[in-house]
């Protein structure tokens, strides 16, 4: 039963992926969509972000001083400066480890 | 012009220094399956048939839980919604694939790999062979997500929890969206979606993923339309 149901979420991601690039035609979309969609990672991404930041794993807000706070800030600063994706990712995840850790 | 090898390279360069969020992500994926009691090669075969890690996380989560597998298909599916948004960005530059390409190379696309090949495309819109940028960026992570999930199948709960490595998820989208802090109107999109993510946080089968950039797309649509 559990592998049916991977299939079928497998199948509907599939058609998730599949639908705008093989089976929509792109000439049905009217040209302010077309630039509306040029938004679309600025539009998605924070909502990956904000929540994986700011509310922990049992689903409530974090206080405002825990440490993801501060190493998100430190990696938004970090890939900023640097413009480099590496940096920007062990800059947040070690300022966090140092906050947790040694302090 | 480029050959199709220079540019799968540089698709696979763009999303290389994303391995050091995707692949702690997958060893936890993996690590979280087999803690929840389930046999591991049906977590790994997950990482085959679905291709999507927080939707991995949360279908397993559910049944765990008690959910009904109808609860567990629908939250998936409303979770990789979002492909269905990056499907029309990237229509723009894969209209000229067959058929049959289109139906593979989709298989491909995800969050890190899109961002990556969207912001190649962008830069090089003239290239002829510009898919086999999504091709080497897709390809890349679809490999290593394979070989991180099994790795935290096998670690399992040698994975320290303490290390809070899902925090690199948000740090590796942090890393794709910095550089768009200098364009105000990207800012006020972003803020939007951020909020509302928070504000729909509770919403049912964790629809704030896709209500938050619909809400954040919409007000692109009123920027576009003021600053004309």
């Amino acid at each position: 039963m559990t592998w049916f149901t991977i299939i079928i979420a497998g199948i509907i991601t599939y058609f998730m992926r599949m639908t705008m690039v093989a089976l929509v035609d792109r000439n049905l979309l009217g040209e302010r969509v077309k630039a509306v969609l040029t938004y679309v990672p600025s539009a998605v991404f924070p909502a990956i972000i904000f929540p994986g930041i700011f509310i922990n794993d049992y689903g409530t807000f974090i206080e405002m001083n825990d440490p993801k706070i501060f190493g998100a800030i430190i990696a938004i600063l970090v890939g900023y400066f640097s413009r480099n994706v590496i940096a920007t990712i062990i800059s947040g995840l070690f300022s966090y480890w140092i906050i947790i850790f040694l302090l | 012009m480029l050959s199709k090898r220079q540019i799968f390279s540089k698709g696979i360069l763009a999303v290389a220094p994303h391995m050091f969020s995707v692949i702690p992500f997958g060893i936890v994926c993996g690590a979280i399956g087999i803690e929840l009691g389930f046999s591991p090669v049906l977590v790994y075969a997950m990482s085959i048939i679905i291709f999507g890690g927080a939707s991995q996380i949360v279908f397993l989560q559910l049944l765990s839980g008690g959910a009904s597998a109808l609860i567990a298909v629908t939250s998936v599916g409303v979770i990789n919604s979002r492909h269905l948004l990056y499907g029309a960005v990237l229509s723009e530059y894969l209209e000229k694939l067959s058929f049959i390409k289109k139906l593979l190379i989709s298989y491909l696309v995800v969050d890190q790999g899109f961002a990556e090949s969207n912001k190649f495309f962008q830069k090089n819109r003239n290239e002829t062979h510009l898919h086999y940028h999504l091709l080497g960026s897709g390809g890349t992570l679809w490999v290593c997500w394979q070989i991180s999930t099994l790795a935290g199948i096998i670690l399992g709960s040698f994975v320290p929890e303490e290390l809070g490595l899902k925090f690199a998820v948000p740090l590796t989208f942090i890393a794709i969206v910095v550089q768009d802090i200098k364009k105000l109107d990207h800012v006020i999109v972003m803020i939007t979606c951020g909020l509302s993510s928070l504000l729909f946080f509770d919403a049912p089968f964790k629809s704030y993923i896709i209500i938050s950039p619909i809400i954040a797309l919409f007000v692109a649509a009123l920027v576009l339309r003021l600053k004309k």
